[in-house]
């Protein structure tokens, strides 16, 4: 890890994010609450002052039990959620692995679903027709590309989705509990390509409670519990962090 | 790796920040590619297809056109009432249309917007894009009624049809981003829809011309009537489709051109303040759908 020399891609500075729990889904409701001095929402803090930098190049572990704010941190580094209290910065394409096939629709073509949701994870038109072919042949779908998609079984699907994400061309790579996607094979070939990235010097976030991924991929690990940072250093050391106590 | 460590900020971006509707036009592919889908899969697995989009607004029209027209006697005064009818309906129907479409698709999308940042303006603003498809089949059909009833286009009643539908995009826009977004925290904004869209049908000169209305409002109520952005597109629309092939009898309102501008600018400021609504709220959209 040199600090020094490497320019950070990720900054995370002093992070809290509070859900408001909303009861009310209607205007009825939230009338009749504030009337009645009720409630309408409870708060809950997922994430407590958390600080950190991610240098270019880095590969870290966000690890925690669930419930832990982990996934929550990686929605905010991505800005589906914006945090409540400090900053987050990023440099370069953020891309995530996840939750994939969010945006697939059942009733459209593999080859119609490929450009949307290669669309959707930011890149041009030109960028999707140079990788189609790659996409394609990682996913090993070739014969079905044409057909909809409500017709795949879960694993095609599921390959299509990963493949798309993983050919986005990014700077940041967001990972969460990706690496569960189809059978053995397909998943080591999954971790073999993210493996290529962190190699071409990629920056990356994993978010996992499985130690194996973990220490696979990365060097550094962040430990949260209960939305607080415990721990931060070397993977094999975070690891032990999360396992004792 | 302290916090006083001061670091060259350059290159860094907040994430999930964009510059809303600017966004959505820069990342045109992806607009087009979500009108796309939003036109190929609206009519998936019904035998009528597309046909729908001319079955539905014609049977309204042929209901009305009967009811209003030869049992109510609506038609008296307005010569070709048949068309006169057709294009308002036809137009008051786009607004509703991209107006419910655009109020819905934050919701409906929200796999998407939980999961993944994008500009979210996206959704609504391809919702009217997808509704400004499925009107011009109807233009379509209107265009050869009229041509049947011996209209020839001028440049200026071009212009007047372009700038009818303008204005009701923009109006359609601007409150699709107003509900779309209030709707994720209160499923009432689609029932408050609803109330609109009949407002916008029976509160616009598309079943009765403008004139049997300022016969029973006092003043200050038909100019606020002629105000509405709706009136005056319609009102171009009429000038549009309907004016020449009529007897002229029904003279189009006076100070159309002023009513339209006045229109097109509260479009635009309802359009603006969508859009500042929207940014207020997009903030909760991840945790509240």
């Amino acid at each position: 890890m040199d600090v020094t020399k490497n320019r950070p891609s990720i900054i995370v500075e002093h992070v809290q994010k509070t859900f408001l729990l909303r009861h009310a889904h209607s205007f009825k409701e939230a009338f009749i609450s504030k009337i009645k001095k009720k409630k309408i929402s409870s708060s809950f803090q997922a994430l407590k002052d958390i600080d950190f930098t991610v240098n270019e190049g880095e590969s870290v572990a966000i690890l925690g039990y669930n419930g832990s704010g982990k996934s929550t941190l990686l929605k905010l580094i991505s800005g589906v959620l914006e945090p409540d209290k400090g900053r987050i910065l990023t440099r370069g394409r953020v891309a995530g692995l996840i939750e994939v096939g969010a945006g697939f629709h059942p009733d459209l073509s593999g080859r119609e679903n490929v450009y949307l949701n290669a669309a959707i994870l930011g890149m041009s038109k030109r960028e999707i027709d140079e990788r189609f072919d790659d996409i394609v042949a990682f996913s090993e779908i070739e014969e079905f590309i044409d057909s909809e998609v409500k017709h795949y079984s879960s694993g095609m699907f599921l390959r299509l989705a990963f493949s798309v994400a993983i050919h986005v061309e990014l700077d940041i790579l967001l990972v969460d509990e990706i690496l569960s996607v189809g059978d053995a094979p397909f998943r080591e070939k999954c971790r073999k390509k993210i493996r290529e990235l962190v190699d071409e010097g990629k920056t990356m976030v994993v978010v996992s409670h499985d130690t194996g991924t973990v220490r696979d991929l990365c060097d550094r690990g962040i430990v949260i519990r209960k939305g607080e940072m415990v721990f931060d250093g070397p993977v094999e050391e975070a690891i032990t962090a999360l396992k004792g106590k | 790796m302290t916090a006083t460590e001061p670091v060259d900020l350059t290159g860094f971006s907040v994430p999930g920040r964009g510059n809303g509707l600017f966004d959505v036009f820069r990342r045109r592919y992806l607009l087009r590619l979500l009108v796309r889908k939003g036109v190929s899969t609206r009519y998936r697995n019904s035998a009528l297809g597309w046909g729908w989009s001319y079955v539905k607004p014609l049977t309204q029209y042929f209901i009305y056109y009967f009811v209003m027209g030869i049992v109510l006697g609506r038609n008296r005064g307005i010569d070709n009432f048949a068309v006169y009818l057709l294009a308002g309906i036809i137009m008051v129907n786009l607004f509703n249309e991209a107006f419910s479409n655009a109020t819905k698709s934050i919701v409906d999308n929200k796999a998407l917007v939980k999961k993944i940042y994008l500009p979210r303006e996206m959704f609504p603003i391809a919702a009217v894009i997808v509704a400004f498809v499925h009107f011009l089949p109807q233009v379509a059909v209107l265009v050869v009624v009229s041509a049947l009833t011996g209209w020839t286009p001028s440049l200026l009643e071009l212009g007047a049809i372009l700038f009818g539908a303008l204005i009701v995009v923009l109006l359609a826009s601007g409150l699709g981003l107003i509900f779309g977004a209030v709707n994720v925290s209160f499923r009432d904004a689609q029932n408050l829809v609803e109330i609109i869209r009949l407002f916008a049908t029976w509160a616009s000169p598309v079943l009765y011309s403008y004139v049997s209305i300022a016969a029973v409002m006092p003043d200050w109520l038909t100019r606020i009537y002629m105000m509405n952005p709706l009136t005056s597109a319609i009102e171009l629309f009429h000038y549009g489709f309907w004016f020449s092939t009529s007897d002229g009898s029904l003279q189009p309102p006076p100070h159309l051109l002023q009513y339209s501008l006045i229109g097109l600018v509260i479009a635009l400021v309802v359009t603006a303040i969508g859009q500042l609504v929207f940014r207020r709220f997009e903030r909760r959209f991840a945790q509240d759908l």
